[in-house]
């Protein structure tokens, strides 16, 4: 295995249940390093589960999960298992980003202040040096002039690239993204995945869950079909959009295709001009 | 009151223009006013005209040397320690409601439980009498044995106020823990989510993220428990604490037998200090409300806003 595939990311036999009512049963999933993977599937399919596991915000009861080479959440030592301390299981999450579909940024802090928290908070980078990077992201996904705003004040979109500046400060090996575009208004999404776009040609590691099949197509090295808690097909993007192998990502794809030409055709009628 | 009148109609080719209307009238509004302003008029005239409220001797009352003494000691540092008491130890018992930790949740439940059901003049009373009694002196040793590192005399140190103080801070901290605990619940789960996902630990996500939130909630009401305080400092002559406002305006009242004029000194001693009081609360809640709603021009309005507040939460005090 050569530096290029190195696997980023290792999902074994990975379960988890709440209350009893099992969730993931049981995904096998690699990412290398580098690579671009969109997670699709119908909703309750276990792909926030299965992308909150990953940053361990849900702890995952059956299976195992590298990133990196590292055991998330445990630790093997005579032969037994031992959870890791809130305190090791923070520092593992440090390689992380993410982002979510509600942003969820600091309200009680400007667009800036929220990019600097975690790196002045948690990396112990000195106030200037972080302002200084912090700047430089807000340019990267086009904010430096909104630096002062609060989230209050910025459009959905705007702040969805100030989370993604936010999480991109910590300087992750691994960005996981779950529906990044689904609570913006459809005029909104393109500059959201533009600066996605752009992070995934930079050669940033991203786990994308998204209903955006163009995004897939275009941007994903590979897709990652998910149904009732399992993985029931992956592959190239032109080979598992175009040519479906199973019945469920089939049936899946159709409608959510039909969906998206819809909402196209009608943001096309709002914006014809009137005659 | 359908007295609105569009002043002209609009020619049938013209579109129609500026909306020039009269308002609505609220005669009953002007017959109120006037009728306030009588009464008002008729208050004025009797505090000038009728000489028992003596308004010199008020005046003396109120910079009266144990009277002023009472007003600093014992109204405005008892109610300020008091409530930095009551809000740092209800904050941590909020937080300890909302952890994880059973015994952390049960003590910090019992701890409400029993202060929130002790009056808080009977509280003072037991602390001020009851403690002396019991535990004169206080041993720091290992327990359950002869061994002490150092012995307190209570009796030497037990001032007045440092005891009421402590009573009302441990009764104040059962209702701010409520409030506190409200406002933590009010904070969105996705912060506690965002500050985890750039590495903070769970104290310093309270501490940077949840709280400065949780504040733009707990403020107002513990403005209100502020000057709810300061009311209930009248209630340290329970202690007994003698420095105390009304205590010394009452004091001055037996031994003039000018009664109303001593106590009105000390009903414009409390109004003054409630009214700087409600001015730190806007300006606390301006800073904590940062971020959240435009931040143009909205003072009149909080203003309002506070007022009605105040006035809807007032009556529970
Ligand atoms: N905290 C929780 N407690 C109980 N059940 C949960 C919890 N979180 C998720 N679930 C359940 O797990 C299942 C998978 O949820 P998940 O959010 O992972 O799906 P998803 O694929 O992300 O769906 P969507 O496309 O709607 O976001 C759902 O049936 C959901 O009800
Ligand atoms: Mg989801």
């Amino acid at each position: 295995m050569n530096a290029e595939t190195r696997p980023l990311v290792e999902a074994v036999n990975l379960h988890k249940h709440f209350h009893g009512v099992d969730v993931l049963k049981g995904i096998d999933m690699t990412v290398a390093e580098g690579e671009v993977v969109c997670l699709l599937g119908p909703s309750g399919s276990g792909k926030t589960t299965f992308l909150r596991c990953i940053n361990q915000l849900e702890i995952f009861d059956g299976g195992r999960l590298y990133v990196d080479g590292d055991l998330l959440g445990l630790r093997e030592s005579g032969g037994s298992l031992h959870r890791l301390s809130e305190k090791h299981i923070a520092q593992q999450r440090r390689q992380i980003g993410m982002v979510f579909q509600r942003f969820n940024l600091f309200p009680h802090k400007t667009a800036l202040d929220n990019v600097i928290e975690g790196p002045v908070q948690v990396g112990g980078v000195s106030k200037k040096q972080a302002r200084i990077e912090a700047g430089e992201l807000l340019e990267r996904v086009g904010l430096s002039e909104r630096a002062d705003h609060y989230p209050a004040q910025l459009s959905g979109g705007q702040q969805q690239r100030v989370a993604i500046a936010r999480a991109l400060a910590m300087k992750p090996k691994l960005m996981l993204f779950d529906e990044p575009t689904s609570a913006l208004d459809p005029e909104l999404v393109g500059e959201v995945l533009a600066v996605m776009r752009e992070l995934a040609d930079d050669g940033m590691t991203m786990v994308v869950v998204t209903h955006e099949i163009a995004f897939a197509r275009e941007v994903a090295d590979r897709v990652v079909f998910m149904d009732g808690g399992v993985v029931v097909e992956e592959g190239k993007p032109a080979d598992v959009i175009r040519n479906p192998q199973h019945e469920r990502t089939k049936t899946f794809l159709s409608r959510i295709i039909a969906e998206q030409e819809q909402h196209a055709a009608a943001a096309a009628e709002l914006v014809k001009p009137p005659e | 009151m359908a007295e609105q009148t569009v002043s002209e109609k609009p020619a049938a080719t013209e579109r129609p223009g500026k909306v020039e209307a009269r308002p609505v009238r609220h005669p009953w509004q002007w017959v109120g006013v006037v009728v306030i302003a009588i009464l008002a008029a008729m208050m004025i005239n009797s505090f000038v005209t009728n000489s028992k409220w003596d308004w010199h001797f008020v005046w003396r009352v109120m910079e009266y040397r144990p009277v002023l003494e009472g007003l600093v000691k014992g109204t405005i540092i008892c109610t300020l320690g008091a409530m930095v008491v009551g809000i740092v130890l209800g904050i941590t018992l909020a937080v300890m409601r909302l952890s994880t930790n059973p015994v952390l949740r049960g003590v910090a439940f019992v701890f409400t439980w029993f202060f929130r059901a002790v009056p808080r003049y009977v509280l003072l009373v037991v602390l001020g009498v009851g403690v002396l009694y019991l535990y004169p002196k206080l041993d720091f040793g290992l327990p359950f044995t002869d061994v002490h590192f150092y012995t307190l005399d209570v009796k030497s140190v037990s001032s007045g106020i440092l005891v009421g103080i402590i009573g009302l801070g441990l009764s104040e901290a059962a209702y701010m823990a409520e409030i506190a605990r409200a406002g933590l619940l009010s904070v969105d789960t996705g912060q506690h989510e965002a500050a985890s996902a750039i590495g903070m630990s769970r104290g310093k996500a309270m501490r940077r993220i949840i709280l400065p939130q949780a504040m733009r909630v707990i403020v107002p009401p513990t403005g209100n428990e502020t000057i709810a305080m300061v009311k209930d400092t009248s209630l340290l002559s329970a202690v007994p604490v003698t420095t105390e406002l009304f205590f010394q305006a009452n004091a001055v009242a037996n031994s003039t037998y000018l009664v109303m004029p001593a106590l009105v000194a000390a009903v414009i001693w409390y109004l003054i200090v409630c009214s700087i009081l409600m001015v730190g609360q806007t300006m606390l809640e301006r800073y904590f409300g940062r971020g959240f709603g435009g931040q143009t021009g909205g003072n009149k309005q909080s203003w309002r806003g506070r007022m009605l507040s105040l006035r809807a939460g007032g009556g529970g005090m």
